[in-house]
């Protein structure tokens, strides 16, 4: 196997509050993500997961402290300045699909006015070139060229998050990074965009998405790495997390149990503040297996942190 | 419980997102309205919340027909529907704490007496404990947010909630948890539920019956 497009290695990022508190938002997060792969990062609003996406980009606030590595085509982002980020890697080596495509866009120019823009800034082709070179950027995302002259805000959901994908697309990076991509969007859409970001990885990419939805995560992934109160308690391969023979992990598990197509039972409880972890596992509270020994902090070991771990091959 | 007819609804009256809709919510049924983004399903929302005027046709909440909508809209038939949003954020006032955000509706209805009572009571059933209560929204995640939103929705006893893309924004495990808060409340009190989604199999899952409104088109349920 190539080397990975991606290395993270034991990322943490904490924020200084006022008040002298300190906000864990991820711990100790390792994972590698090869070229035609992708990775989701799944779990609830708050796990951590759309920090550590900003950390990658180099996009995180002042307040915020940064340790661990991560690597992209032989280069250290973490210790990068915001220069070379802004030249080097941000558009060009790592292309953002982000949240909320319309609060990306710019409202008042139209989409072939901002993909005109990037693609000179990008690429180096003007002149007689560029409305080619919009035609193509449009069509690698699969959005209408007839809609090109339209303003956001006169785009559905849909078109919308097309239009932030192929400004994503326009420097050829090989790594994408989707945060959300699918929130607000009705399940076919979701479908669609999915399998859509899908063929990204499929032509060779390096694709990561972040998203609370698990089916999305089912229909695109790999393989999937599940976040809880800021660390990756479960890394499995998507189709045995999903089919057979399942999570693995309490918190996964429970999480998979809840989706309406299953049990339907919410895990008891809230995940716990950042700035007040337990010592132990974080899950413990609200874990149904918890014992004397999670009072210890389990370390991911073989894509698994857990003491007590299901065993469903043998359940 | 409630009854639309003949709806049409928008925000131009060139070009009605809603057009001759007809909508029942029987006394007690929970039903579940489909429709893909654009579909208008959040402007009929707004209308059976008294919240958006339509532009024709009638509508009828416990029985009575509806004099006027917003403001307009009598406080006795106000009271009668809880509604939750899809962002919380949206619908929640930045300078509340939790606590006031929930305990609002109260307030506004000449009621401010109950508010320890029945704040002590729904805390607890939406899952807000400790000092969540005393935050702001943008000291608590979305989750959160939407629980106190549930809560505030519940706070007057309404006969009818209407939920908005309710979950759209959250987790599966948050998701199954304030569908079950909704559920609890409308076993104990008989309430009805008018829930709007994208979902089809958390619509299936959570309703009576589930309807689908087509894009710019009418719908007969
Ligand atoms: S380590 Fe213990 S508390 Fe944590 S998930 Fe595993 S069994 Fe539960």
């Amino acid at each position: 196997m190539s080397a990975p497009l991606l290395t993270v290695a034991d990322l943490s990022v904490r924020f200084r509050m006022s008040g002298g508190r300190t906000v864990a938002a991820v711990r100790d997060v390792s994972f590698t993500l090869a070229a035609g792969q992708c990775l989701a990062l799944v779990g609830e609003s708050g796990c951590g997961k759309s920090v550590l996406a900003s950390a990658l980009l180099g996009l995180l606030p002042g307040n915020a402290q940064v340790r661990g590595a991560v690597h992209t085509d032989g280069r250290e982002l973490l210790a990068a300045d915001e220069d070379v980020l802004a030249r080097e890697v941000r558009g060009r080596r790592i292309g953002l699909i982000p949240q909320s495509p319309a609060g990306h866009l710019t409202p008042v120019r139209t989409v072939r006015s901002q993909l005109a823009e990037t693609v000179r800034e990008l690429t180096g082709v003007r002149g007689s070139g560029l409305p080619d070179a919009v035609a193509a950027a449009a069509a690698r995302a699969a959005f209408p060229s007839d809609h090109l002259d339209r303003y956001p805000h006169e785009l559905s959901g849909g078109l919308a998050q097309r239009a932030a994908t192929a400004l994503a697309l326009v420097g050829d990076a090989p790594l994408l990074i989707a945060d959300e991509p699918t929130t607000g969007l009705d399940r076919e859409l979701v479908d669609r965009t999915v399998d859509e970001l899908r063929r990204h990885a499929d032509d060779g990419r390096g694709l990561l998405v972040i998203t609370h939805d698990l089916s999305a995560a089912a229909r695109i992934a790999d393989r999937v790495a599940v976040m809880y109160a800021g660390r990756v308690v479960e890394l499995a391969d998507a189709k045995g997390f999903f089919g057979s023979p399942g999570p693995r992990h309490p918190y996964a598990a429970g999480l998979l149990a809840a989706l309406p197509e299953r049990e339907f039972t919410p895990i008891p409880g809230m995940p716990p503040e950042l700035d007040a972890l337990p010592e132990g596992c974080a899950f413990a509270p609200r874990c149904g297996r918890a014992s004397a020994a999670c009072a210890r902090r389990p370390e991911l070991t073989d894509g698994l942190a857990c003491h007590h771990a299901l065993d469903p091959a043998h359940a | 419980m409630l009854e639309l007819r003949a709806v049409t609804a928008g925000y131009d009256r060139r070009t009605p997102v809603l057009r001759d809709v007809d909508l029942t919510v029987a006394d007690g049924e929970a039903v579940g309205l489909l429709g893909p983004s654009g579909c208008g399903k959040s402007t009929l929302a707004r209308v059976a919340a008294l919240l958006h005027r339509p532009d024709a046709g009638e509508v009828r909440l416990a029985g009575t027909p509806v004099p006027g909508f917003r403001h307009r809209a009598p406080r006795a038939l106000r009271t009668t529907v809880g509604v939750v949003f899809q962002q919380p954020r949206q619908a929640a006032d930045p300078r509340l704490t939790l606590r006031d955000l929930i305990a609002e509706p109260l307030r506004a209805t000449g009621r401010a007496a109950e508010v320890a009572d029945r704040l002590a009571e729904l805390a607890p059933t939406v899952g807000l404990g400790g000092d969540l209560l005393t935050r702001g929204p943008h000291e608590v995640s979305d989750g959160q947010l939407q629980r106190a939103c549930v809560a505030r929705a519940l706070v007057l006893r309404p006969r009818l909630l209407i939920c908005d893309e309710m979950t759209a924004m959250l987790d599966a495990s948050t998701t199954a948890a304030l569908v079950g808060v909704v559920e609890d409340y409308r076993a104990a009190t008989g309430a009805a539920l008018l829930a709007v989604g994208h979902d089809r199999v958390l619509l299936d899952r959570w309703c009576d019956r589930v309807t689908h409104l087509a894009s710019g088109s009418s719908a007969r349920a």
